[in-house]
């Protein structure tokens, strides 16, 4: 019987050409993982109700009368053109459901809105195009980028999105929360307005530059939970999602741990091959560079000037490295890599991209000489 | 001297010979049609950047275009349908019915009217050339929030004074009919007598004087920000970016009633025609477009429930919103009491008005759902909104337009035209509009947001759909020009009557005027007005 039925359902979709290639495939809206998700959920679904009950007795009323008041069957038009009855019922009815749903809507938005007494705080900055998150209370802090399979599929022409897994909807570092802990957010930007969704989570907040936003949640389940930006941000809105993985509190404390260490430890400098500075290279542009100057270094026509011939990419890499330390009015300052990075992207940008400088530059040579790295 | 003024005045004023007579003319017919004739050719200009974005959407990964020129795309298909086509459309209506409905020779300002449409031309024309210009038409959205419109090319300033253009143009029309309304019916139609298309469009006109000059502030603001060192929507500087969100929406929220009460005007005109009966609760309908409108000034941060704002502000939003349905849902019930009893015909004008009943509650309902906050907090800025306003506006605004286009054109021509080919039309459109729109719910609760060129895999086989839906809706399009101009150059070649529709001319007066009606009409106001509509 269950085959029987799955075999339908899949007839079904081949008799349409299509196929689900996932199976996060949803219809409705999703219950989620926390107390909140699952009262808006119910909420949602109370109102859906409501409005299916109204829709099918309008519409039943319009279509018994589409169908039995035409003049080909030979009805003759009544004359009446109002009942006072009739229109204080309908004004009075709609008014007492309306009420009915704002009691439950109230006290949904009030909990919405209850920020206080939480176990811990993150602070969420949205950026051009990705997000940075900084545990308020501990030194973590990463940035969080669209994963590397995704980005080149999307920038090259022809790329098959079914190979990536979760396309679009990955990041090379989750946001990790404990479970079962009240976490406050408080949202931000760094340039233009983001929005930071997680529609297990039950909410989505702008991130306002030069504003603080709060929005809390506390999650049930351990499990990974993914979501992306919804303000319109720029060219790259669409690439910039969010994954939160909540894991139980013994996990959490392991990964604060190791992060923790990570973070502390010194990038190594120690000499690469020029194969490894490519590859490390390649990701380090994916991450920093891609969306301006592009997949090729094309940069965009009359926007951002191309890698490809640049006098200041191919010239001495003394010079590029200021450049890209310092910044200039459109282009931001990259001081934040380590020489490590510095060292790797240049030998990329170099020697790629449509570019054949021929050298090959190792982080010692990168190093700034007051770098403590 | 006197001789000469005397001869003049028996002269007959026709229209000025060759193309002269479109430029200059001052008659409401001619630019009512001026205004819908460029309202078509806009519809299908901001209809084939709907098409890029299907095409676009069709399948997950980059095909066509390139990020930023897709957010152009979905920016100008907005501004091109709102400002071009959708306003200018129900603007020509106004033009062509409103002095034939209230037994008025013209408009009341007639060169004004002349102005106001050649500014909308100037005003399109300079939206459009952006697309031309270095970094590209403007991509931030039809709302041109900051900061992120202030990263516009070279297009900011040109939009921003494309704006004012428009604006400028709104304000002369609604302006034009006020002064119309008020001051040339039929010394026997009282206020309470009017149609209900003269009533809708008279709030309307106060809508569009209110909020017009809002828009142009808060862009001016923007301009001001980009070029004279303003800081009034940036925080390093003690602004704030979402003081231009509460000023749009005080502007946005009536605006989109701009493009919904006239639709309201030309069902409440329409379905007891072909229902042969009298509109059902005509006082009720004044009051509850007036509540309609008044509503919607006092609701506007609903469009912003997740921008972060004190919890007092969420509810108090949320219930003035809520408020909404009750009159909404008395014009519903009233079109649906109209046609109880009645002696229904289904002629095109009428398949597309009851569509219009059907589709439109339907973006009712989901704009209910959207106005419950918390709930909200997950709709917004997703695929489910997208839904829910083109519900709103497609098989609204737009259907109407065309049940208008049906309606009036023999009318206005003195043509039938072809049924059959009528009501292909609002079959396919019908049709396709649902699978079009109707999938985009499902999309924007599984978590697609709005707005972008790509999209994970799990949101393939809808937007496929969608995407189907909207080749054949744009392609159905193509049967309604055709039918435009074949109207206009003979039709059926059925002579058509005063009347055209059974008994209309007990509905209003433009139906007691000849087809075509004569190039000046009502010089002398009539004596008698129907009361069928009251």
């Amino acid at each position: 019987m269950k085959k029987t039925k799955q075999l339908s359902a899949g007839l079904t979709l081949m008799a349409f050409g299509l196929g689900t290639a996932q199976a996060e495939y949803t219809l409705n809206l999703m219950k989620g993982v926390t107390k909140v998700s699952n009262d808006i959920y119910d909420l949602h679904m109370l109102i859906l109700w409501i409005c299916v009950f109204i829709g099918i007795g309008v519409f039943g009323t319009m279509f018994y009368s589409i169908y039995h008041h035409r003049k080909s069957r030979g009805h003759k038009a009544a004359q009446f053109h109002e009942n006072t009855t009739v229109e204080i019922m309908w004004t009075i009815i709609p008014t007492l459901i309306l009420i009915g749903m704002a009691i439950p809507a109230t006290k949904a938005m009030i909990e919405l809105d209850d920020v206080q007494e939480s176990d811990m705080t993150i602070q969420i900055t949205g950026k051009q195009w990705y997000w940075d998150y900084k545990y308020l209370g501990n030194d973590i802090q990463f940035e969080s980028h669209l994963d590397e399979a995704s980005e080149k599929v999307h920038r090259t022409a022809g790329a098959n999105p079914h190979s990536v897994p979760h396309y679009l909807l990955n990041v090379d570092k989750p946001l990790v929360i404990p479970v079962n802990k009240k976490i406050r957010f408080v949202l931000t930007s760094a340039d233009v307005i983001h929005s930071w969704w997680v529609p297990d989570l039950g909410w989505k907040k702008d991130a306002n530059p030069g504003f603080i936003n709060e929005a809390w949640t506390s999650v049930d389940k351990a499990g990974t939970y993914r979501g992306q930006c919804t303000e319109l941000c720029g060219r790259d809105h669409g690439f910039m999602p969010i994954v939160v993985i909540a894991m139980e509190q013994p996990e959490y404390d392991a990964w604060v741990e190791k992060t923790l260490a990570q973070q502390k430890q010194k990038p190594d400098l120690s000499d690469q091959s020029s194969g490894d500075l490519m590859a490390h290279g390649e990701s380090v542009y994916l991450k920093n560079c891609v969306a301006c100057h592009q997949i090729d270094g094309a940069g965009i026509p009359g926007l951002v000037p191309a890698l490809t011939g640049s006098a200041i990419a191919t010239g001495k890499w003394e010079s590029l490295d200021g450049f890209l330390r310092a910044g200039t009015a459109k282009m931001p300052s990259f001081a934040k890599l380590n020489a490590k990075e510095f060292a790797e992207l240049m030998t990329y940008v170099r020697n790629n991209l449509g570019n054949k400088v021929g050298d090959t530059l190792q982080p010692k040579q990168t190093a700034l000489p007051d770098d403590d790295d | 001297m006197s001789a000469v003024v005397a001869e003049h005045d028996h002269h007959d004023h026709g229209p000025a010979k060759g193309l002269l007579r479109w430029i200059i003319t001052t008659n409401h017919k001619d630019i009512g049609t001026l205004y819908l004739l460029f309202a078509l050719a806009m519809f299908f200009v901001g209809g084939a950047m709907a098409m890029v974005i299907r095409a676009e959407l069709f399948e997950p990964g980059l095909q066509f275009v390139d990020p930023a020129f897709f957010n152009s795309m979905t920016t100008m298909h907005a501004l091109v349908m709102v400002f071009g086509a959708v306003m200018p459309a129900f603007v020509g209506l106004a033009n062509w019915m409103i002095p034939m409905m209230i037994g008025a020779p013209d408009m009341a300002l007639p060169r004004m009217n002349n102005m106001s449409f050649w500014l909308l031309v100037a005003g399109v024309l300079l939206l459009a050339s952006t697309l031309l210009m270095e970094g590209g038409a403007p991509a931030s959205g039809w709302t041109l929030y900051p900061p992120l419109v202030l990263q516009t090319g070279k297009a900011l300033p040109f939009a921003i004074f494309s704006v004012h253009l428009l604006g400028i143009s709104s304000i002369m029309g609604a302006i034009n009919i006020i002064a119309t309304i008020f001051n040339m019916r039929a010394p026997a139609m009282t206020l309470m007598k009017m149609p209900m298309f003269v009533w809708t469009w008279l709030i309307t006109a106060f809508l569009l004087i209110a909020i017009m000059p809002v828009f142009a502030g808060a862009v001016t603001m923007l301009l001001t920000d980009k070029f004279f060192q303003t800081s009034f929507f940036d925080a390093a500087g003690g602004g704030d970016p979402v003081l231009y969100q509460h000023i749009f929406w005080f502007f946005g929220h009536p605006e989109v009633y701009v493009m919904i009460l006239p639709t309201f005007g030309v069902a409440s005109t329409i379905i007891p025609v072909f229902a042969r009966k009298p509109l059902f609760g005509y006082s009720s309908m004044v009051y509850a477009t007036a509540a309609i409108a008044f509503l919607s000034f006092i609701v506007w941060a609903h469009h912003m429930f997740t921008v972060g704002m004190p919890i007092a502000g969420e509810l108090y939003f949320m219930y003035a919103t809520m408020l909404i349905a009750i009159p909404t849902g008395v014009k519903v019930f009233n079109w649906t009491a109209t046609m109880w009893k009645g002696s229904m015909t289904f002629e095109t004008p009428m398949l597309f008005s009851i569509a219009f009943v059907v589709l439109f509650t339907m973006g009712g309902f989901t704009g209910l759902m959207m106005a419950i906050a918390p709930v909200d907090f997950q709709y917004h800025d997703t695929y489910f909104i997208v839904a829910h306003f083109h519900y709103t506006l497609v098989p609204a605004s737009i259907f109407i337009l065309m049940a208008a286009g049906y309606f009036w054109l023999p009318k206005w021509t003195g043509h039938m035209y072809n049924e059959k080919i009528g009501q292909l039309h609002f079959w396919l459109s019908a049709i396709s509009v649902n699978i079009l729109f109707f999938p985009q719910h499902f999309l924007g609760l599984a978590g697609m947001p709005r707005r972008i060129p790509d999209y994970a895999i799990q949101f393939a086989d809808w937007n496929m759909i969608s995407s189907i839906g909207g080749f054949i809706f744009g392609a159905s399009q193509l049967l309604f020009l055709y039918i435009v101009v074949d109207t206009i150059r003979g039709g059926t070649g059925e002579k058509v009557t005063a009347e055209v529709w059974e008994d209309a001319s007990k509905h209003s007066l433009e139906w007691t005027l000849s087809s075509p009606p004569p190039y000046h009409s009502f010089t002398t106001p009539p004596t008698s007005i129907p009361t069928e509509h009251i």
